[in-house]
């Protein structure tokens, strides 16, 4: 970043910057600052609200005071199926990405039309979000797990696939082109050459997913495809805010816990 | 050698043979379990796939007549997402400083840290449904929701990488008899800077994205939008919705790529 | 025997690497290629395995023209054909048991190769290679916990696993110190005896070429321009085959047509 000032210039005073790299510093933080005074000046907020807010988020809080145990059984049973709900889709998701990884990857693809419909798989889910696909799901198959399931399935699909796609992209060709030689068909070549090398990145991929479904799977309820999020919208639809409290409580320690899990197992198997 | 061994057995991931077998039949017993025991009710499930065909024949083709209100939602989307990083990103200075285990001390530190957690933990939908309860409908429950997810990624990561820093020019500094806030401003602020500006890019896409997500639970944007067209079984237009968003976050994901390239 | 007749091998439409090469290896004869960076030796051998594909000429292996073999035949054939890489080109993460066995998977069947189910022939075979080099109470080790000599050891233990009709050796030297490289060029010639199998060698190191080779094939650009025993290979040879660069052999050529 640093310039060589011109010499004829008096050498008393110095900037970091040139002329050019200042306008460019400053032009941006000018521009950022009239992006952000548009945005502040014409979003459609009620601005009497948000001085009021911090009054009302305190109200919110001091109702929510002291959390309330005495429901604890039912949301430690929809906790549970939180858990399902995330553990299910992911073991499912693996499967279901495992081909769409092997023909998204450019190095294993049979050919250029399984490259696109891979990729094609791949960023149709990954674009839609999980809430959108719950949505969907919970209108075709009723409220409950199994759209959520379903949901997370298919957001999922697209993460992992494409991670283990860029995975199978970047393993070392030699060992394939030893098995080549040995005259090995191109499934034992996968097999051999290509599975052992994607192994580390295929389970920290499964377990990372993991991770972000139990947060994922917190919230499907909300949209009525099972799991905590039911009891929780349950709760703030009839005001009983000491439960929404403690239902708060209960996934920051699912969330916690699926952390300690996730990194316990990378640890072990990695 | 006079006899060859002609057995070979790979060694096993796990050599107890009975945590092995264990932990396959705990495995195969909870997917099975759980697997059965999912309330699938398959009439409801055929049920589901006339009212699916239903839905699907609604949003063919996408409807595009109300672009305006497309529009409306879209802006009011960016600049949620606008607002809440440039407030994420003010707050989580300050915050990575405090939850940075070389810079700020015990107390702070575990503080810092925790709200960090906190932050991270809870999915944007349930912030956001709290913060709706809290200051009622609308993009300023949206951007405040937003602000909470750009702490916990970007304070967490800033964190991070305030605690690699060379330390040396740190002590160079204090060598130079610099204060606290002179320290931080010419021996960590330099360190840190690109990456706490590539972190605002990526956390730009990201709200994006999410502020279409907690729209859908009351928190203004695009999100709104859509809740309001699928509640009014206007799938042809929740279909348009859908697809605009898929583009649009293709479109910030790779500008956001490009940019990020660029200035690293 | 391998018969090598008129190979030509050319990169898109550049000049061509090979020209018109003529080679025959038969016996128990350890053949060492020589020839500086860009000759052509390491495109020679894959030629021959059709690791690369030839652009004309033909390979021809006991009465089976390599060139001519497409999908499934090819693959049949390449069992016949054993190979040794310079960077070992093991699998890291299988035991030294997988690596030797991938040898085999030409002829396994997929569930065995699946399951690792190998045949009790093959298991046999493998610890008597492996007992023969000196690894096989490595078999439950993994690839990647070796040193490199160990790790080449491997790779010709899975080429003899193929048993193979002639061994191909890319540089299998070069990634080595040079005792453990000097210890794989003795296996190389004594496994080329033991086993009556001839052995094809690209080789950087002319001392150990020298040293370890009944025979020697010099190359320059694409052209064989000495082939004869080791002791024949005098300085004037020695200048002939590593003179010049490349490019101004091909600025010659060019000159020359």
């Amino acid at each position: 970043m640093m310039t060589s000032q011109s010499l004829t210039q008096t050498l008393d005073s110095w900037s970091r910057f040139t002329l050019r790299q200042r306008v460019m510093r400053y032009g941006g933080f000018a521009l950022t600052l009239l992006i952000v005074a548009w945005a502040l000046s014409s979003i459609d907020v009620i601005w009497a609200w948000v001085w009021d807010s911090p009054e009302q988020m305190a109200d919110l809080f001091g109702r929510m005071m002291p959390p309330d145990p005495s429901n604890l059984p039912t949301i430690l049973e929809a906790i549970w199926q939180t858990v399902n709900i995330a553990t299910l889709a992911t073991l499912i998701a693996i499967v279901v990405s495992l081909p769409v990884a092997y023909i998204a990857a450019q190095n294993t693809t049979p050919n250029r039309f399984a490259l696109w419909v891979g990729r094609f798989i791949l960023v149709s889910s990954r674009s839609v979000n999980t809430i959108i696909w719950a949505l969907l799901f919970v209108a075709i198959f009723g409220p409950g797990i199994v759209a959520g399931i379903v949901a997370i399935m298919f957001r999922s699909i697209g993460f992992l696939g494409k991670l283990l796609g860029e995975a199978i992209e970047e393993i070392d060709r030699k060992p394939v082109e030893a098995l080549e030689a040995c005259g090995a068909s191109r499934f034992k070549i996968v097999l051999y050459a290509i599975v052992p090398q994607v192994m580390p990145a295929f389970f920290a991929v499964a377990i990372l997913r993991w991770d972000i479904n139990l947060r994922e799977s917190t919230v499907l309820g909300l949209v009525g495809a099972g799991g905590i999020g039911m009891i929780l919208q349950g709760a703030i639809d009839t005001f009983n805010w000491p439960e929404v409290s403690m239902v708060l409580l209960t996934i920051l320690a699912l969330v916690v816990f699926g952390e300690v899990v996730s990194s316990y197992l990378r640890k072990k198997i990695l | 050698m006079s006899t060859v061994r002609d057995t070979w057995k790979k060694p096993p991931f796990i050599a107890n043979p009975v945590l092995r077998y264990g932990l396959y039949a705990a495995v195969a017993t909870y997917v099975v379990v759980t697997l059965a025991t999912l309330p699938i009710d398959w009439d409801r499930v055929s049920d589901g796939l006339t009212r699916a065909q239903r839905i699907f024949n609604g949003a063919f083709p996408p409807s595009f007549e109300r672009t305006g209100l497309l529009i409306d939602g879209f802006m009011e989307s960016l600049k949620i997402a606008i607002l809440a990083t440039v407030g994420g990103i003010l707050l989580s200075v300050p915050l990575a400083f405090m939850a940075a285990g070389n810079i700020a001390a015990k107390p702070i530190y575990l503080l810092g840290r925790g709200i960090i957690i906190v932050a991270r933990s809870f999915h944007p939908v349930i912030v956001a449904i709290i913060f709706v309860k809290a200051v009622g409908f609308g993009p300023f429950a949206g951007a405040l929701t937003l602000v909470v997810y750009s702490v916990g990624f970007v304070a967490k990561l800033l964190a991070e990488r305030i605690e690699e820093i060379d330390f040396g020019q740190v002590e160079a500094m204090r060598s130079a008899g610099a204060g606290f806030i002179a320290t931080l401003a010419y021996a960590v602020m330099p360190q840190i800077m690109p990456r706490l500006v590539g972190l605002g890019i990526y956390q730009l896409d990201s709200n994006l994205r999410a502020s279409a997500v907690v729209g859908i639970v009351g928190a203004g944007g695009i999100g709104a939008t859509l809740a309001n067209a699928f509640g009014r079984y206007d799938y042809d237009f929740a279909l348009a919705i859908t697809m605009v968003i898929v583009g649009v976050i293709l479109l910030s994901e790779a500008a956001s790529g490009f940019i990020r390239k660029r200035i690293a | 025997m391998l018969t090598i007749t008129k190979l030509t091998k050319r990169y898109g439409s550049g000049d061509p690497v090979l020209k018109e090469l003529d080679l025959r290896v038969e016996g128990d004869q350890l053949t060492s290629v020589i020839g500086s960076s860009g000759a052509g030796k390491s495109t020679l051998l894959r030629c021959i395995n059709r690791l690369v594909e030839p652009t004309s000429g033909t390979v021809d292996l006991n009465g089976t023209d390599f060139t001519k073999l497409k999908g499934r035949e090819l693959r049949t054939a390449r069992r016949r054909i054993g190979m040794v890489f310079q960077s070992f080109n093991l699998i890291d993460r299988l035991t030294v048991m997988e690596n030797v066995q991938s040898g085999r998977l030409g002829y396994i069947s997929t569930w065995a190769a699946l399951t690792r189910r190998y045949p009790r022939e093959d298991i046999r075979h493998a610890y008597e290679l492996m007992e023969r080099v000196g690894i096989a109470h490595y078999a439950n080790k993994r690839a990647d916990e070796l040193s490199g000599g160990e790790r080449q050891r491997v790779g010709v233990v899975r080429a003899l696993m193929q048993r193979p009709e002639i061994l191909l050796a890319d540089e299998p030297t070069a990634s080595l110190d040079p005792k453990t490289s000097e210890q794989i060029m003795t296996l190389l010639r004594d496994l080329a005896s033991e086993l009556k199998l001839p052995v094809i060698i690209n080789i950087h190191n002319v001392t150990e070429a020298k040293e370890f080779s009944d025979r020697i094939v010099g190359m320059r650009y694409g052209r064989i321009i000495f082939d004869n025993q080791p002791a024949a290979l005098g300085k004037a040879e020695m200048d002939e085959i590593y003179a010049g660069v490349p490019a101004e052999d091909r600025a010659q050529v060019g000159a020359a047509a």
